[in-house]
């Protein structure tokens, strides 16, 4: 493979503390070197740019069923997006929900270079990993849901964690799973009947279980498992005036507990898009931010990470697992409504939503977004995120990237809303001064994240033997001051390294790489109860066999990359 | 000897059932029996098995005379075809597995190609319903453990999907539905008198056509609002009747087929419906569920919609994906005269198609790939015949709820013959030689 040196570059790396620092920066055979093992290097001039490792996406919605019944009911999405295939480029297109082809060369023409997809039902596993497979250049992995799945809430309910532990050994291996994902634990079981969980203490209708108990419970298993990510949370109650005492409520479960893990992982829960879940008041008509109330909580407490969910004041498709509030949004604003109920283990809904400009309430939206990121003490524990595409599309980061680092940005774009000044009064955002820093920036978009995720020996980072995933930017830190250089050049990557390889030069997409899959394989003891169970279960009350239930890795994934870990002991 | 190979998956209807188990002998090459399956399921296992089955490929001339052609001669005029032509149609892709489609998707991307599947003559029209005003459903687990409410809307599956009621709908004992179909009540909307309409706790036996107004008649009786004495030929009473049962279930699922799906008013009906569904779930919990009829039609809305973002009738003959139902739908191709070559894959549509459209086809260059003979291969120029999905070659297919599940191999196919993914491979291949691409 060649070799490369990047050279004369500005250098932000919050792992190894540097700062904007002039260094160089050497690969060789896919991994980041020490510029002397190089001997015939080609060498890259990035004088007056910017380097970071490549970006690394904690929470996207990009591939899946749900992702995919947003690109079939939606052909409007595609007006004016499309773009013909060129040179190893297939034809792309898609708004808010881009084909796998666009997904993997936006995220790549931004320097990011792997992305989680943030939600996967297990019977539809294979549908999920079919779709990364399509997706060129980006490694990725999946989470599978547990939050609402009939097992847990039967092994919790009886106080069987061992049980659990086994089952979700079991799941993991089966669908080939990355982390543990709750979304509106028990709510989204009880949307089985119409109903919802509406706080953490709501027990489940039938299994007679709160979500506090499934989201504690879940995360003791996470942690015995000693799995590279923590339990990912998305909890109950998103998106209505006056949650944010729901969202302390749930960080609370968690005080005082810590990771277990040989990844690096600090944190034991990563809440995801926050800022759907910060908001005070109770309706619509006085709905307030809580950033601060939230952010106090977050700052406090370093055995939790989370992203932000950032609106983005785009017209998008919302899409969660969350079934009960995809339902609740089509009451809202009566736009077209799809809904999956997937037996045993979880639900989907898709509604298209317009953050629009005129609109009181997404202007706040937009406001708690950036606020929870200019709020944190320690952005290695905040990551940027639009939950894409419920808050807005991943290709917006630059923009979000823009407004966080310049307050002259976040001032115009409030000055343009029709209600700027109630919004002023129902948020913090125009009395903070603070404009993060690239560094910061760094830690929120790549070094944080692989942290969390346990990734941190593989990416989010420029030292020596991790993998040679690089990004290099047109954007000088010393002469630029117009802030519109910085969406222009974090959205147009000058150089992306992928293992090692050119992935993409000025802009454009030359290679489609050499993505991975990954997935988390943890062995535990033998468990012949959970083996029974499973069995029974799907004996009696699924619709496929347990023989037709595992992902082949053969046929439906690219590069599976393997990440073990042993909890036998 | 003899042994089982057990979970096989059958690929005939979009049940998809994979609970079969099929006796075969120990080399692997011949099938002795098939378990568990329908008999429409059993018949395509046995079928495979036949001693006149087409094992070369054909090419017909100008007087209809067929002759032997080899692999490769096939290979080469079928990429010809498609590159020579400035807008070909490839059609079909609902019997083969997704492996297949992504191939064929890439050729047809190649060459400016118009993709589409049978959706096109069948749940096409649910498909717009769809992106009109969403769809709430389900899997059909869910059905089988929560639901007590079961419409079957101008479909009849006791012949068309004849375990979709064992295995799904009305007799299994789900979770929640220990009693099974004791506690389930059954509506049958048809105007004719089919084997399902007799199971049924109520056969609404409507006038032909009038679906649409039957459909509103029943929003407006869910909202207690008044109706006139009659509606599609139904007694006010027995829709206000239907209505309440509905509305007292604790999971009402509806399920429809062609009869509302191309009958008048075609996706206009399932808007309705999709609309009935949606008003349920203000009162209880309700879902819908089009029946798909090829075992792999929905993966064929799936593969193109997650690389094209359309769920049928894509149109890349200007170098980007374009979506027009009504012009770019293959039946309106054709018969407008607008494409120059046809390729068909997984479909049989001269026995679908109205025939001034397969009399187009007749007189296009055109590539019939399909183990049968059938009525589209005796109009096609090319008749490749090729290994059966899901008995001799494995791979990917969507079930009517999405679910996708691995179809599996169970016998070898005869020597020599090559699977629909491999023939397609070779096109590729071939196709980009011709075209001068990496």
């Amino acid at each position: 493979m060649a070799e490369y040196l990047i050279k004369n570059g500005f250098v932000f790396d919050p792992i190894l503390g540097i700062n904007g620092d002039k260094t160089d920066v050497a690969i060789k055979d896919g991994k980041i070197v020490e510029s002397t093992a190089l001997s015939n290097p080609k060498v890259i001039d990035a004088a007056g740019k910017t380097v970071m490792a490549a970006g690394v996406d904690i929470h996207a919605h990009v591939a899946g069923p749900k992702v995919n019944v947003g690109r079939n009911f939606r052909p409007e999405d595609k007006l004016f997006t499309y773009e013909a295939g060129n040179g190893v480029k297939r034809m792309a297109g898609g708004f808010s929900v881009p084909t796998v082809f666009r997904t993997g060369y936006l995220y790549a023409k931004m320097g990011y270079g792997t992305v989680m997809e943030a939600a996967m039902p297990p019977l539809y596993a294979r549908h999920t990993h079919e779709e990364m497979r399509d997706t060129p250049i980006l490694d990725q992995g999946a989470y599978p849901v547990f939050g609402n799945n009939w097992f847990v809430l039967e092994y919790l309910k009886n106080h069987e964690l061992e049980n659990v532990e086994a089952y979700i050994s079991w799941l993991l291996r089966t669908t080939r799973g990355y982390a543990i994902k709750i979304v509106n634990p028990g709510g989204t079981e009880a949307w089985g009947w119409g109903l919802n969980c509406n706080s953490i203490h709501d027990p489940v209708p039938y299994f007679d279980i709160t979500p506090a108990q499934i989201m504690k419970g879940l995360m003791e298993a996470n942690e015995a498992l000693r799995l590279p990510h923590s339990v990912h949370i998305h909890t109950n109650n998103l998106g209505n005036p006056g949650n944010y005492e729901t969202t302390l409520e749930t960080f609370k479960l968690f005080e005082g507990a810590k990771a277990n893990n040989d990844f690096g992982r600090k944190q034991v829960m990563h809440h995801t898009h926050v800022q759907f879940h910060s908001y005070g008041g109770d309706s619509w008509g006085n709905v307030e931010s809580k950033a601060d109330a939230i952010m106090d909580y977050v700052n406090s407490h370093d055995n939790m990470t989370i992203d932000l969910g950032c609106v983005t004041l785009d017209e998008t498709t919302t899409m969660t697992a969350d079934g009960p509030f995809e339902h609740h949004l089509t009451e809202l604003n009566h736009l077209k409504w799809a809904n999956t109920d997937v037996e045993l283990e979880t639900a989907a809904g898709v509604v298209p939503y317009i953050y629009g400009k005129n609109i009181k309430v997404c202007g706040i939206q937009w406001a708690i977004g950036l606020e929870l990121a200019l709020m944190a003490k320690d952005p290695m524990r905040v990551f940027i995120t639009t939950d894409h595409p419920n808050a807005g599309p991943f290709f917006r980061y630059p923009r979000v990237m823009k407004w966080l680092m310049s307050k002259k940005a976040r001032e115009a774009e409030m000055d343009s809303l029709k209600w700027a000044e109630k919004v002023r009064d129902a948020t913090f955002l125009s009395g903070i001064d603070r404009e993060l820093t690239l560094y910061e920036i760094a830690a929120m978009s790549r070094a944080g994240t692989a942290q969390a995720l346990g990734l941190s020996s593989m990416y989010g980072s420029l030292k020596p033997g991790l993998q040679a995933d690089v990004a290099v930017y047109d954007y000088n830190p010393e002469t630029a001051e117009d802030p519109e250089l910085i969406e222009k050049a974090f959205g147009n990557a000058a150089y992306l390294f992928k293992g090692g390889e050119v992935v993409v030069k000025d802009g454009d997409v030359v290679s489609n790489g050499n993505k991975k899959t990954l997935w988390v394989d943890v062995k535990v003891n033998d468990n012949p109860q959970v083996r029974r169970d499973v069995t029974e279960k799907f004996l009696r009350y699924y619709t496929v066999t347990e023989a037709n239930y595992e992902v082949n890795e053969k046929v439906f994934m690219k590069n599976p990359y393997r990440i073990e870990v042993d909890a036998t002991q | 000897m003899a042994k089982i190979v057990t979970d096989v998956v059958c690929p005939f209807c979009g049940t998809l059932c994979d609970d079969l188990e099929v006796k075969v002998t120990d080399d692997n090459k011949k099938i002795l029996e098939v378990c568990n399956a329908c008999v429409i399921g059993t018949e395509k296992f046995l079928h495979s098995q036949a001693e006149d089955r087409l094992k070369v490929p054909q090419m017909q001339d100008e007087e209809g005379n067929w002759k032997e052609v080899s692999i490769k001669d096939a290979v080469e005029y079928t990429a010809q075809t498609l590159c020579n032509a400035k807008k070909p149609l490839m059609y079909g892709w609902s019997s083969t597995n997704c492996e297949a489609q992504s191939v064929g998707h890439e050729i047809a991307e190649l060459v400016g190609a118009v993709v589409d599947n049978t959706a096109t003559v069948c749940h096409g029209t649910t498909l717009i319903a769809v992106q009109d005003v969403g769809v709430p459903s389900c899997t059909l687990g869910e059905v089988k453990n929560r639901a007590d409410r079961i419409v079957f809307w101008g479909c009849n599956p006791a012949h068309a999907h004849p375990r979709h009621m064992s295995r799904y709908s009305i007799f299994p004992r789900g979770f929640f539905t220990g009693k099974g179909h004791k506690a389930r009540k059954m509506v049958v909307v048809d105007p004719r008198s089919t084997d399902t309409a007799k199971m049924a706790d109520v056969h609404l036996q409507l006038e032909q056509g009038r679906d649409y107004e039957l459909l509103s008649a029943l929003r407006v009786a869910l909202r207690g609002a008044p109706l006139p004495e009659t509606v599609a030929g139904i007694p006010r009473e027995t829709i206000q009747d239907v209505a309440a049962t509905l509305k007292s279930g604790r999971f009402v699922i509806i399920f429809f087929g062609m009869g509302v799906t191309q009958s008048l008013s075609k996706n206009h009906n399932i808007d309705m419906a999709i609309s009935l569904t949606r008003d349920l779930n203000e009162y209880t919990k309700a879902a819908i569920m089009p029946m798909r009829g090829h075992y792999n039609v929905t993966g064929s809305g799936q593969v193109l919609g997650w690389q094209f973002g359309f769920p049928y009738c894509v149109d890349l003959s200007r170098g980007f994906a374009r979506y027009n139902p009504g012009d770019s739908t293959s039946n309106d191709l054709l018969r407008r005269g607008e494409v120059d070559a046809v390729f068909v894959l997984g479909s049989d549509p001269g026995a679908h198609f109205p025939i001034s459209s397969v009399k187009k086809i007749a007189h296009l260059p055109s590539v019939c790939v399909d183990p049968h003979h059938t009525p589209t291969s005796a109009v096609c120029k090319l008749h490749m015949p090729v290994a059966f999905v899901g008995v001799e070659e494995a791979g990917c297919a969507y079930r009517m709820d999405n679910v996708p599940i691995e179809t599996r191999k169970v016998v070898e196919p005869p020597e020599g013959m090559v699977s629909d993914e491999e023939f397609l491979k070779m096109v590729l291949k071939r196709v980009r030689e011709i075209k001068g691409v990496a």
